[in-house]
């Protein structure tokens, strides 16, 4: 903290007295470690300069050193609240170099695994957003909902969070006899759960005035800084990776892409709300329709054996060796992967040498994006206005930084 | 008995009861708030937390008390005292009950009773901005200094409309006297419709709502919690505070709920009298609260929940039972009843506001601004001038 209160800074009238705050990096409402420098005008923002890197993990720099599989666990770290979807994203982008087909149940299991970790990042933006606004009691309701969600993936994978499910070639293993039934058991629940919500929000003159036309900024400026997920959504671009580079069977989905003309704080709320609703059915048909079949590719270079295979066969035993102790050669080649994570469009560029370790992976996060646009919404607009601006953008720290 | 001496003994009862009203206030709005958000709140600290309050306590006392080296010293010193001094004061002149005889002395339950209570009240609470106003000030923090600056504001913007919805009864009853005003609040129309101010008394039902919202700004909660918006200003105006003085701070907000919601219970809900009247069973009412209160307690113990329930549940309601029984016995009757009335009635409001809490999101400051001088403002002069007419064509 400064010496004294207020820096005065000669204006052009000579009178005006701005006053420099320091919001973050230890706030509570920087979702995280953002540092945003603000000029104060009173209450009023006139300058806001987010500073970034204050979680900076190293991550793509890590993956340089580490084997093609021993990467994936890596990317669950860089948007810990989308951990599949980096996952998938990541195998998907692998796959592309090794030319893989992965067999259609693995598909089917990813796509359902991506949409209720959807549905799990946006209860955590919901939640948290409600807090920030004041709204207390929505944090409680979200994260009981996400307790459940938070239980399926630690049924298949074994752990909460950092669940590293879905792996190159496939899944890491199959999912558990009841899972299928907890899932149902969720689907049934949760679209009375997303209905109490919006009974707390929807109509809530507070809410609503806290929230309506404010965060409004020009859909070229999303385009030129980046901004993508459901926030151009809420602006009427339907800008969605799953409908417009369909991957992993998506395109064999029914589901529609929600959209907004409002462009504002409320628009992306009622953007989110909706896209739990379509996630849902995203996971109901792909319960419904979930074939037969393995989860793991066919490739025995590439993709471990089983458990049973390698305690029979001695090739597999083998093979099981080669890849744990050598890694996977990954042909000679970049590639660009695509996918929609909760907060916006993910990519992954990864290049390879021809050896057991990538060259390069480089994260296109969409945080990084989301969080460029938001000196642009905030200046000119009240400190209160900023708080729901930045939990409207719904950025995780870790994905921006890396 | 001596006037001086009967004070020091009131004061002597009143202020620890205060106190211990206050920590188990914040260990009630934990409760309630926790159950509102499916939690269960305190539950470590004795049987069901309810020795939270005193570990509460020890902790703040016995923390170190930081002071940071850029403040002003002396006004920091002195802000958390000052506020808590306003809250504390502007308790004493509030009636909690009529007159009664205990051990052969006539005294009126309440502290002091002084022809001027409601404009005391009002200048005191009005003060009590001073020590969160220094507060933000002295700090030398910018957080504590845009929270400071947003609750003087707040306060001054919500004293208006607040003013002018306590006129409005205050016409009706026509003293600035809070024992008179409670006074003028009892009889029942039609023999069952209490005379209160908020029914049958005067249908000041605009000028409840129009104080209770005023009151919601006054005591910095949610939704005017601005000044100490956490997601916006960390802790706003006690953010530097550490220690007893942040327990100075705590102590002055709840104290001013007590306050606030005791106001409106004396002003509108006719104080200490039974909303039943006596005759129709009314003096029953408190007894067969704590019967049931005791039943829920004692199915708990039958069927508990918990194994340490069988003898916590079983014992605060038999404490309760006692409670209930004791509302009969004569010579403490006089004493219990308006007591149990004015409590359960501020009890109500105290209630709700934790309620409110739970519920609704922050208003953004221009918005509760324009909501003061836009809405709530020209409301209440409507309400207060309709008030003023019908009261001028009655008394013609």
């Amino acid at each position: 903290m400064s010496e004294t209160i207020v820096e005065h800074q000669e204006s052009e009238a000579g009178t005006t007295r701005r006053m420099t705050l320091n919001m973050g990096p230890q706030h509570p409402s920087t979702h995280g470690v953002l540092r945003v420098v603000l000029e104060l005008d009173g209450e009023f923002i006139q300058k806001a300069r987010p500073e970034i890197g204050y979680l900076h993990t190293g991550i793509e720099k890590q993956c340089e050193a580490l084997n093609w599989q021993q990467i994936i666990t890596l990317t669950d770290r860089v948007d810990y609240l989308a951990n599949l979807s980096n996952n998938l994203c990541y195998s998907l982008a692998v796959e592309k170099l090794l030319g893989l087909e992965i067999p259609p149940k693995a598909q089917w299991m990813r796509v359902l695994l991506a949409e209720l970790t959807r549905i799990g990042s946006h209860l955590v933006w919901l939640g948290t957003h409600a807090l920030d606004m004041g709204a207390m009691t929505m944090f409680f309701l979200t994260f009981r909902e996400r307790e459940e969600l938070m239980k399926l993936f630690e049924m298949i994978s074994g752990q909460r969070l950092m669940t590293s499910y879905i792996r190159i070639g496939g899944l890491a293993l199959d999912p558990p006899r009841g899972w299928e039934k907890l899932v149902r058991a969720f689907l049934a629940d949760f679209p009375s759960k997303i209905d109490e919500y919006e009974t707390l929000l929807n109509n809530n003159p507070i809410w609503l005035r806290r929230t309506k036309g404010i965060g409004v900024i020009s859909v070229e400026s999303m385009l030129d800084v980046g901004i993508t997920g459901p926030v151009i959504r809420a602006a009427g671009i339907p800008l969605d990776a799953r409908k417009m580079t369909p991957y992993s069977s998506y395109e064999k989905f029914d589901f529609a892409v929600p959209t907004s003309t409002d462009n504002d704080v409320y628009a992306r709320y009622a953007v989110r709300v909706a896209e739990m609703r379509e996630s849902l059915k995203i996971v109901q048909q792909a319960m419904d329709g979930m074939p037969e079949g393995p989860t793991r590719a066919d490739a025995h270079r590439l993709v471990l054996p089983e458990r049973e295979k390698m305690k029979t066969q001695m090739e597999a035993l083998i093979y099981h060796f080669k890849i744990v102790t050598e890694g996977i050669a990954v042909p000679e080649g970049e590639v660009f992967q695509v996918v929609e994570s909760p907060r916006g469009e993910l990519g992954y560029y990864v290049v390879s040498d021809g050896t057991a370790k990538p060259l390069r992976v480089h994260m296109r996060t969409p945080s990084f994006g989301n969080l460029q646009g938001l000196p642009r919404l905030i200046e000119n607009r009240q400190i209160a206005d900023a708080i729901a601006v930045m939990g409207s953008l719904d950025f995780v720290l870790g994905d921006c930084d890396r | 008995m001596d006037f001086i001496l009967l004070s020091i003994l009131k004061t002597a009862i009143a202020a620890p009861v205060l106190l211990g009203t206050l920590a188990y206030l914040v260990w009630i709005e934990r409760k309630v708030l926790a159950h509102v958000q499916l939690r269960i709140g305190p539950s470590r600290v004795g049987p069901h937390g309810l020795l939270q309050p005193i570990a509460d306590a020890i902790k703040l006392l016995t923390k170190e008390d930081f002071i940071p080296s850029y403040v002003n010293k002396f006004y920091y010193w002195l802000a958390p005292w000052l506020a808590l001094m306003f809250a504390v004061t502007a308790i004493s002149v509030i009636p909690i009950g009529p007159v009664v005889e205990v051990f052969g002395i006539k005294t009126n339950m309440g502290q002091a009773d002084i022809s001027i209570g409601l404009l005391l009240i009002l200048g005191l609470t009005g003060m009590g901005v001073y020590g969160i106003a220094l507060a933000g000030w002295s700090s030398n923090n910018k957080y504590s200094l845009l929270g400071g600056l947003r609750s003087s504001a707040q306060m001054i913007a919500y004293e208006l409309p607040m003013a002018m919805a306590i006129v409005s009864p205050l016409l009706i009853v026509n003293t600035l006297n809070l024992r008179e005003i409670v006074n003028a609040q009892a009889g029942y129309t039609f023999g069952i419709l209490p005379n209160w101010n908020v029914l049958g008394g005067g249908l000041q039902i605009f000028s409840f709502i129009i104080y209770l919202i005023c009151a919601f700004a006054e005591t910095n909660r949610i939704p005017f919690d601005l000044p100490e918006a956490e997601n916006e200003l960390v802790s706003g105006y006690n953010t530097e505070y550490s220690s007893m003085k942040f327990a100075a701070f705590f102590m002055a907000e709840y104290c001013n709920i007590i306050t606030a919601c005791s106001v409106a219970t004396t002003l509108f809900l006719g104080g200490w009298h039974p909303i039943i009247p006596n005759e129709l069973g009314g003096q029953f009412i408190p007894t067969l609260v704590c019967v049931f209160f005791a039943g829920v307690l004692f199915y708990h113990a039958l069927n508990p929940s918990r194994p340490s329930d069988r003898l916590s549940m079983g014992a605060i309601g038999a404490v309760i039972l006692g409670l209930g029984l004791m509302f009969q016995v004569p010579g403490v009757k006089d004493l219990a009843q308006p007591l149990f009335w004015f409590a359960s009635k501020a009890g109500f409001l105290i209630f709700f506001f934790i309620w409110v809490r739970g519920t609704v999101p922050r208003f953004r400051y221009d918005q509760l601004m324009r909501f003061a001088w836009l809405f709530l403002f020209p409301a209440a002069l409507l309400n207060l001038l309709v008030t003023a007419f019908i009261v001028a064509l009655k008394s013609n």
